[in-house]
């Protein structure tokens, strides 16, 4: 077992930056207006028509340049991110490299204007192209578009390509339902809600997935897509979904795969191989790019030849000189997002895949399946931990939801506690479940293949640490954390509108 | 491009891919073969054929110089002068803002906690108190996606509160950001669908008709939705009588705002405003090609307004240790994460590493940065507007009321050939505008801003000349 470390978090007492700084400061100046410039224009003032302008300057703080500088450095060491060891499940969190962020830092990537001429974009254009190809080709789709802001806003286009897709067919009102899974993202239901569908969801069985008779039950002529994910963050593949995919398509419906968990099955199975109609591929995490504290994210979202006149524009082409931007079909979904889409994390996507290698990706989710089954012999090893579903005897994929249950009946501990204490230690808040908890107090370790077995190690060892002074000291790990920044919030009043402040000038006014 | 088998060695981006690591592991976990792990997926599941994708460049100095031969076909903002605006804009990134955001310790938090990423959320609360200053609202949502997305999630919030099904929207607006509306207002045919209908402006001033807008305020309507700047470029000096309309007809005023033009111009809170949206791109992003887009949603802080944001927000709060402070998310169970498709619409990823640059950008600036941009963009764009005016066959629409975009109208020329031309000489000309505005004819959507020189702007002016002479 290896020995813990001494950690404690750096611990600044840093004030808020309105309560730093003096008046008269100033961290930046703007260039000046040349004389001449002045002259012909007059007072800037004057240039504002006199019922909208500002009256009373804005109340921000008064600070030189290195106290700004200084004062964020001092909330990025307050900040564990992944410093430590942070095998968060659900996501696939992995390895950003850093050359591709000093790439994107460059004015050839930082300093372009979404709306340039194409023949000045070539660089990003042929960049996107290549990326939709090898994405083609992961996962059998024909098309790639980039513009959803994240994996959520993928699952919101493919409710909106839906839609226009059963609308230019003339069976929109008669389509209104959307059938998911209750271990699908919460995404999945919520924004097929937001673009106007009743949602269907439907319970797990036995085998730890819906059964194939369950949504034959559902489906029928008012069915207007599947919206699911394969396997399901307890590391668990839905062995039917081929079948699936085919009772959907019999009633006319769609079938989306959202592929939040490809890291399991990279390499292994194609989504259009399936039969999908669309997926979804979250290019933060699965393909390298941060997770930056929750985003700028690409979900990337593919479709077949069948929905692609559905896609938002612009769509990049190439005919074999010059890459062009085209805008989407009238019938099509206009835009879920201005613009291409983050293009800092498509040439991420890029990179990574490049430096990765079909053989590279195949081999990424070889390990990424081996580390979770190794941390699985020895979890489960740990007085008090268990997992879901634990009479199925099947491997699990790169994830296993396990669950403190044992361990807080035993001692009173919760899973929250033990997330708590193991910040103790450097290990960063690991993943719970989704709402809502099917496992009681669960928690969601997923190694991927960027760990080395010694931090892997570190992760268990801290987690049986916890666990022992669970059974020995409950009161030491429920009054964690003790090694952190601050001590353990109080959520006593967070939902109360007489004492909630999501600002400074609203919590002034509220202490006053 | 056939797939490029190398030996199954080391891999520098995972820790635990040397053969004796996995030799290890696999003793451990009590598998033979790694194959031995996919035994849930059905083998007729597997791939029909192997995958084929471009050699792999391992390599990182390989790699960058691959990146950079790419990219380098691209032409830049640095290497041209620009004058595109139209939603994503060219204002000064500080280096501080670049240095915060770049640390690995914002770079890769993935959740967090108050116990794992307290420095983070301090910086999130940062973000929505200092922009709460410059709207002079008092609760300020984490970022969404982009500006049209938190005018979508507005207006929805707004047909939410009223229980109505129209949005009143102001003709002329951004072609993008309406298209992003439209979708957020859904299609007639789904429920709570959300009908778009256009206020004009008048051609005079570029300001919303106010006749025309009491025409059509009604008891369906839920919401007016107004910007100030507005796409093209006008501030609404009657902005307050669009609020005080709206109201009287029990509607709720929507406010689309540039932050960065806010130390000059009356804050939204204070003149009737109900939901503020805007971009916080222009707040120390560069423009990354589109990807520095972001959003914002701020209220005043009623339980009302509060309790029908999509998006997570930190608030101030305490800990077990008396009269210490952290930060914690507030109304979770609304969200999408806490309620499925009960929530309100869906949250998720979003652009939290930009609020941290938002938030360094504004106490970098205080109040009198905001005041002196503000005025050097005005002072910058009217001096280029009035020179440009001055052309032959070359117009400004609006001369005045306007503040750092104006829309130029080429009376004998295309706006494509003008563009194609300036191109050549190194300057990026404005956004076009004669397919999405045709009633504006070959007409072009210029932007000024306090990165613009004199010189720059009458090199702009002494080449349109050239471009458009005879």
């Amino acid at each position: 077992m290896s020995a813990l470390r001494r950690y404690h978090a750096a611990v600044w007492d840093e004030p808020l930056v309105m309560e730093l700084g003096r008046p008269g400061s100033r961290g930046v100046e703007i260039p000046p207006v040349e004389p001449e410039l002045a002259e012909a224009v007059g007072d800037a003032r004057e240039l504002v028509p006199a019922a909208v302008r500002r009256q009373a300057p804005p109340a921000l703080p008064e600070l030189s340049e290195p106290e700004v500088l200084r004062h964020y450095l001092h909330l990025s060491q307050e900040t564990l991110g992944m410093m430590g060891v942070s095998l968060f499940g659900t996501c696939t969190m992995k390895y950003n490299p850093r050359v591709t962020e000093a790439v994107v830092a460059q004015p050839f990537v930082a300093e372009t204007h979404p709306h340039q001429d194409e023949e000045t974009l070539q660089g990003t254009l042929e960049i996107v192209y290549r990326l939709e190809q090898a994405l083609c080709e992961l996962s059998g789709m024909d098309r790639f578009v980039f513009q959803p802001g994240g994996g959520a806003d993928a699952a919101y286009l493919h409710a909106c390509v839906t839609r226009a897709y059963h609308a230019a067919r003339g069976e929109l009102e008669q389509r209104t339902e959307i059938v998911t899974s209750i271990q699908a993202h919460p995404c999945n239901p919520a924004t097929a809600a937001t673009a106007g569908f009743e949602v269907i969801t439907l319970p797990l069985e036995e085998n730890g997935y819906p059964s194939l008779a369950a949504l034959r039950s559902v489906v029928s002529e008012r069915t207007a897509s599947l919206m699911i994910n394969n396997p399901d963050d307890m590391g668990i593949y839905n062995p039917e979904i081929a079948e699936w995919v085919d009772a959907v398509h019999e009633v006319g419906g769609l079938c989306f795969y959202d592929h939040a968990n490809f890291n399991g099955v990279m390499g292994k199975i194609r989504a259009a191989e399936l039969g999908f109609d669309a997926c979804m591929f979250m290019l933060h995490k699965t393909f390298g790019a941060p997770k930056a504290g929750g985003g700028p994210a690409v979900g990337a979202y593919g479709c077949s030849a069948l929905l692609a006149p559905y896609l938002p524009g612009p769509l990049v082409s190439f005919d074999g000189e010059r890459y062009r931007l085209n805008e989407g079909s009238p019938d099509g979904v206009g835009r879920v997002r201005e613009f291409l889409g983050n293009v800092p994390e498509m040439i991420k996507a890029y990179a990574w895949i490049r430096a990765m290698g079909a053989e590279g990706i195949d081999r990424a989710s070889d390990l990424s399946v081996l580390a979770n089954n190794y941390m699985e012999q020895k979890l489960l090893r740990i007085r008090g931990v268990g997992k879901s579903h634990p009479h199925l005897g099947v491997k699990r994929l790169e994830m296993t939801r396990y669950s403190l249950d044992e361990l807080a009946r035993d001692t009173g501990v919760t899973a929250v506690d033990v997330q708590n204490r193991m910040t103790d230690f450097g290990i960063d808040a690991f993943w719970l479940s989704h709402e809502p908890w099917l496992v009681p107090e669960p928690f969601t370790p997923e190694a991927g293949e960027m760990w080395s077995k010694e931090d892997i190690d570190y992760w268990i060892a801290v987690l049986a640490h916890v666990c022992e002074e669970a059974y020995a000291d409950p009161e030491l790990v429920k009054g964690a954390p003790h090694n952190q920044v601050v001590h353990r919030l109080d959520p006593d009043g967070l939902d109360d509108p007489e004492r909630w402040a999501t600002t400074w000038r609203a919590f002034r006014r509220k202490q006053a | 491009m056939a797939t490029q088998v190398t030996s199954g060695g080391a891999h520098p981006y995972m820790g635990i891919s040397p053969p004796a690591v996995v030799a290890e592991l696999l003793a451990e976990a009590g598998v033979e073969r790694v194959e031995d792990l996919f035994e849930q997926i059905p083998e007729h599941h597997r791939l029909s054929r192997p995958l084929e994708l471009p050699p792999p460049i391992r390599a990182e100095a390989a790699l960058r110089r691959h990146l950079t031969e790419i990219l380098s076909r691209n032409a830049s903002c640095a290497d041209n002068l620009n004058f595109l605006g139209a939603g994503c804009w060219q204002h000064y990134v500080p280096a501080v803002c670049d240095e915060i955001v770049s640390r690995s310790e914002f770079l890769t938090p993935v959740w967090g906690t108050s116990s794992s990423d307290f420095g983070r959320n301090q910086a999130w609360f940062e973000y929505a108190s200092q922009l709460g200053e410059l709207v002079a609202l008092d609760f300020v949502g984490l970022p969404v996606y982009s500006w049209g997305c938190a005018a979508g999630n507005a207006l929805r919030m707004a047909a939410r509160l009223t229980g109505r099904d129209q949005v009143l929207l102001p003709r002329g607006l951004d072609p993008e950001r309406l298209a992003v509306i439209r979708t957020y207002c859904a299609l007639p045919q789904v429920r709570n669908s959300i009908e778009v209908a256009l206020v004009d402006y008048d051609p005079g001033t570029g300001m919303v008709d106010l006749d025309d807008l009491r025409r059509k305020l009604s008891d369906r309507t839920a919401a007016v939705y107004v910007e100030t700047p507005s796409y093209l470029g006008i501030v609404q000096a009657e902005a307050p009588e669009i609020a005080r309309l709206a109201r009287a007809a029990g509607a709720e005023t929507v406010v689309g705002v540039d932050p960065i033009s806010l130390g000059v111009l009356a804050p939204p809170g204070e003149w009737g405003a109900d939901i503020v949206v805007g971009t916080t791109q222009p707040l120390g992003v560069h423009m990354l090609g589109g990807g520095g887009a972001g959003g914002f949603i701020a209220t005043r802080d009623e339980e009302r307004y509060a309790r029908e944001y999509p998006t997570l927000q930190v608030s101030i709060a305490g800990t077990s240790e008396p009269g210490e402070r952290s930060f914690g998310v507030i109304l979770f169970e609304q969200t999408s994460y806490g309620s499925r498709e009960r929530g309100k619409d869906w949250t998720g990823n979003s652009v939290y590493r930009w609020a941290i640059a938002n938030a360094v950008y504004m106490a970098l600036l205080g109040p009198q940065g905001f005041r002196d941009i503000g005025e050097a963009i005005l002072s910058r764009s009217h001096y280029a507007s009035g020179r440009i005016d001055e052309l032959p066959g070359v117009r400004v629409r609006w001369r005045s009321g306007f503040f750092k975009e104006f829309v130029v109208t080429f009376e004998q020329a295309r706006v494509a050939d003008v563009d194609r031309a300036l191109r050549e000489r190194g300057i990026f000309g404005g956004k076009d505008l004669s397919a999405s505005h045709p009633e504006l004819g070959q007409s072009s959507l210029y932007c000024v801003t306090e990165v613009h020189s004199q010189a720059d702007l009458d090199r702009l002016v002494d080449t349109l000349a050239e471009v458009t002479a005879g």
